[in-house]
């Protein structure tokens, strides 16, 4: 089968390959792009570890085809980070222990970070429901929605 | 070391490895590369239990793009009938898990694997494979595989002289039950059930292989434990350890789920017949239908006890599903269950049962939160009838220092009762409940390990610190380790880094379980940073020509201990380390050692649930555990443990479940069907740290990852009766099955 050749913007940055039709966002990413920061654990969208935004919306990077990324501007989690420093999310969830074996991370961050762009402040019922599509097995989530809650707080004093 | 001077231990640090896991940077197995690399994929069994008459892989081979075949003829032989022991596993077991041999025994047990230029390729080849199969009848439910016609899995296991899935019997054994029931004034007596659930890790099992021609092997994998990893897969293809050098790679999560091995093996032959590197990962549907659940169960429970509540006696018998070889964790249900009381008279009975389903892996505490399960809501009940709370109840018959276990020690120093008056205390207890919401509580017990560890400690030339240990980190030791690092040298934490050595760089280190980590780390870290101490004082007393005695070591810097040692100004560590190659070379040290003194752990735990009648839904509202955590080097991440535990207990007693279909196959692989807790279920989960230093550890550590699971399974089922008046005796406490309660 003939590859398909697509033109992206990955993080900003012009982005160029070849996919299978039947490739999805994620295989590019870990496969051919090499980007292993957002994780493959269900392959179903069920789980949210592969997390990223399409031209700002929050997908399941499993559950898009490769091809239709033409055009768009991607987000991962390795571009979160802007010339050295951590996003706020970034620094809050170190700060609070949100993180254990650290497999759920990416997603959870790039989820968590989608949510406070449209929201700076919200309920802790907003935040739980926001995420409820980012498993994580190791922290009960506690500690991911204190430092969501942490970030918010932040981004609102620096607003 | 007093604890008010305490710097870093006890302190909220940044753990070492954090920036790389907030930036996608850490690599996970599944992220390793090499150049050359080809994809493992394995072909698995359509039956749930049959002969394999043949294997045939020659169409296989033949497909353009395939490097390598792999079956269990590939494997060394280990009769079926002669136990080959390593640590707790049986390799004759673990051989026939990872390749099967002369039988298939579970839906998805793998039969062959192939290496090739993709996955799809791996995948389009182990469809050639042809596979001659004599199918038998299967038995997957523990009632199914123990009743006098069951298909034996194994004939050679044998239990009252005749061929039986019975495979393993355990007991213990206190006083006289028989003469303590008589004594009793009320006895109650109550059948369980519990459903198979998974550990759940989000990392699926990955590996990378590498062999050379002579045989060098090196494994980048996931587990919890690289030695481990080195040791089986040693076994399994008779390369000697020595040129097996297995490297940690990031874990995310295990549960216990990866003290074993399941790729490593099969990818080392695929490589050494391809002389290619080779990637294996699994997909979420593998590891859900031939990765290790732990056991699903029944069992009964009796205890009895006087009008002023103190418990006679005792009984419980607990049967436990092995899967599909010997192994269900039958000591942690029986041998924990009554471990917080102080019981004159108990007995109870563990039993082994092989049946049609995956083997059985470690998870969070094996067993004991079946135990503790059937136990403490037998326990409630009793409360109830004595009119007692239930907190008191158990305090009154709570463990203490000096009390003789039913499963054999006497407990040294120990904070159980200080977790019943914790909850006492604790606002939770008090606070008004509304219309079909209820509380529950619940107490829980695990052992903790100790076992070998190796630590080196080394000073960099400009004078910071790198810590290398051998147990992959899964909740945060790094930044425990780098606490107590730091607080012994009296230096800053960020100059502390700690890492993980391979099975070639550090000397052999148990695997990350039983809790065991912190506890044993801790004491190698300790002995080794010591002794860097002592050569940092010896350093500056050749400087200044003074008895090494007349030295102390305090706040970073070495100094004269006192007037008459002289007048001289202090060292730092850099000045020292700065003066290491004209003061005698290198400065650093490593100790070994198989560490004891790892004591059991208590919790008890309030639960507040409110009950949807009109849907079934029994949801957490309010959550708190108290727990003997010994010493918090990082209460962050000992809080961390703690909730994450009882949320996998929430997930246990409400919605997980293995469920097999007709056909002897599991319906529900995936994360959709098989519902483990999110986001939205939860209530935040309050922590109490009970701190009753452990006295057989240089910082107090006790093990706290496993407690945290025990109690939530009774706490929850004691809470929904409080709610709505209904007891349930089968878990989990699904939808479904609250609402056919409700209505009956």
């Amino acid at each position: 089968m003939a590859k398909i050749q697509v033109k992206t913007k990955i993080n900003g940055e012009e982005t160029e390959f070849l996919c299978q039709p039947y490739d999805t966002v994620l295989d590019v990413l870990r496969r051919d792009l090499n980007m292993t920061g957002t994780k493959e654990v269900c392959s179903s969208g069920d789980c949210g570890a592969c997390s990223i935004t399409m031209d700002g919306r929050l997908v399941c990077s499993c559950l898009v085809l490769a091809a239709e990324t033409e055009d768009k501007n991607i987000e991962t989690i390795e571009g979160m980070a802007k010339n050295g420093k951590f996003n706020v999310l970034q620094k809050t969830f170190l700060e609070h222990a949100a993180l254990q074996c650290g497999i759920c991370t990416p997603g959870m961050l790039v989820a968590a970070k989608s949510l406070l762009e449209k929201n700076t402040n919200p309920t802790e019922t907003e935040i739980r429901y926001w995420l409820a599509g980012n498993l994580c097995r190791c922290t009960g989530y506690d500690k991911i929605v204190k430092a969501v809650q942490a970030a918010a707080e932040e981004m609102r004093e620096n607003a | 070391m007093n604890e008010i001077d305490n710097k870093w231990i006890g302190k909220n640090t940044i753990r070492p490895d954090g920036a790389d896991k907030v930036t996608g940077r850490a690599e996970y197995a599944a992220d390793t590369i090499m150049p050359g690399m080809i994809w493992g994929r394995v072909l698995r069994s359509p039956h749930p239990h049959a002969t394999i008459k043949s294997i045939n892989t020659k169409k296989a081979e033949e497909l353009d793009g395939v490097f390598s075949v792999a079956t269990s003829a590939d494997c060394v032989d280990f009769p079926v009938d002669t136990p080959v022991l390593l640590g707790i596993q049986d390799i004759r077991w673990m051989a026939r898990n990872v390749l099967a041999k002369e039988k298939v025994l579970f839906h998805g047990h793998p039969i062959a694997a192939v290496a090739a230029r993709t996955e799809e390729i791996a995948e389009k080849a182990c469809e050639l494979i042809e596979v001659d199969y004599d199918i038998h009848p299967w038995a997957i439910e523990i009632d199914d595989a123990i009743k006098p016609d069951a298909p034996i899995l194994h004939d050679f296991i044998k239990f009252d002289g005749k061929p039986s899935n019975i495979a393993g019997t355990l007991e213990h054994k206190k006083g006289n039950v028989e003469e303590g029931f008589k004594e009793a004034d009320i006895i109650i007596e109550k059948e369980f059930e519990t459903a198979a659930v998974h550990q759940g890790y989000l990392e699926t099992h990955a590996c990378l292989v590498s062999v050379s021609p002579d045989d060098r092997t090196t494994i980048w994998s996931s587990s919890q434990g690289q030695f481990m990893v080195r040791a089986m897969t040693s076994f399994i293809t008779g390369i000697p350890q020595s040129s097996i050098r297995a490297i940690p790679a990031e874990i995310g999560g295990g549960f216990g789920g990866k003290t074993i091995v399941y790729l490593e093996p099969v990818a080392t032959i695929l490589s050494k017949k391809s002389g290619r590197p080779v990637k294996m990962v699994m997909t979420r549907e593998e590891v859900m239908r031939a990765s290790g659940p732990t056991s699903g169960s029944k069992s009964k429970v009796k205890i009895g006890a006087k009008n002023d509540g103190k418990i006679t006696a005792a009984q419980g018998t607990f049967y436990l599903q092995a899967g599909a070889f010997p192994g269900a964790p039958i000591r942690g249900a029986a041998g924990c269950c009554l471990a917080p009381y102080d019981i004159p008279n108990a007995h109870t009975f563990g039993y082994d049962v092989v049946s049609n389903r995956s083997k059985v892996a470690a998870y969070r505490a094996p067993g004991a939160p079946i135990g503790a399960y059937a136990v403490e809501c037998v326990l409630d009940e009793v409360a109830e009838q004595l009119k007692m709370c239930p907190l008191e109840f158990r305090l009154k018959n709570a463990a203490k220092e000096g009390t003789k276990a039913v499963h054999g020690p006497t407990y040294p120093l120990m904070g159980y009762v200080e977790t019943l008056e914790a909850c006492l205390s604790h606002p939770h207890y008090k606070a008004p409940l509304k219309k079909l919401q209820g509380r529950g509580y619940a107490s829980g017990f695990w052992f903790n390990a100790g076992g070998e560890s190796s630590a080196q400690v080394n000073i960099t030339e400009d004078g910071n610190v790198v810590v290398t240990t051998g147990h992959p980190d899964i909740g945060g030791s790094r930044a425990s380790i780098a606490n107590i690092t730091a607080e012994l040298l009296g230096i800053d934490v960020n100059r502390v880094s700690v890492l993980i050595g391979d099975t070639a760089t550090i000397g052999f280190s148990n695997l990350t379980g039983g809790s065991r980590v912190l506890f044993a780390s801790a004491l190698v870290v300790t002995e080794s940073t010591n002794q860097v101490i002592d050569i940092l004082k010896d350093r500056a007393s050749k400087i200044w020509k003074i008895d090494k005695e007349a030295i102390e070591w305090e706040n970073g810097q070495a100094r004269p201990a006192g007037d008459n040692a002289g007048n001289f100004k202090p060292l730092s560590l850099a000045e020292l380390a700065d003066q290491a190659t004209p003061t005698g070379g290198p400065i650093g040290a490593g100790h070994q050692v198989n560490t004891v003194g790892a004591e059991g752990g208590f919790a008890t735990h309030i639960c507040d649930v409110e009950v949807d009648i009109e849907l079934g839904i029994a949801r957490v509202i309010r959550y708190t555990a108290a727990q003997d955590v010994g010493k918090a080097i990082h209460p962050a991440y000992v809080e961390g443990q703690l909730q994450g535990g009882v949320v996998q207990g929430i997930g246990w007693a409400l919605n997980e479940e293995y469920i097999y279909n007709k056909e002897g196959k599991l319906d529900n692989p995936g994360f959709l069907d098989y519902r483990i807790p999110v986001c939205s279920d939860l209530p935040m989960i309050d922590t109490i740290l009970v701190e009753v230093p452990n006295p057989k550890h240089p910082q107090g550590v006790r093990g706290v990852g496993e407690v945290p699971i025990v109690p939530p399974l009774s706490a929850i089922a004691n809470a929904i009766y409080n709610a709505i008046g209904t007891r349930f005796y089968s878990l989990p406490m699904s939808p479904p099955k609250v609402l056919e309660k409700i209505s009956d």
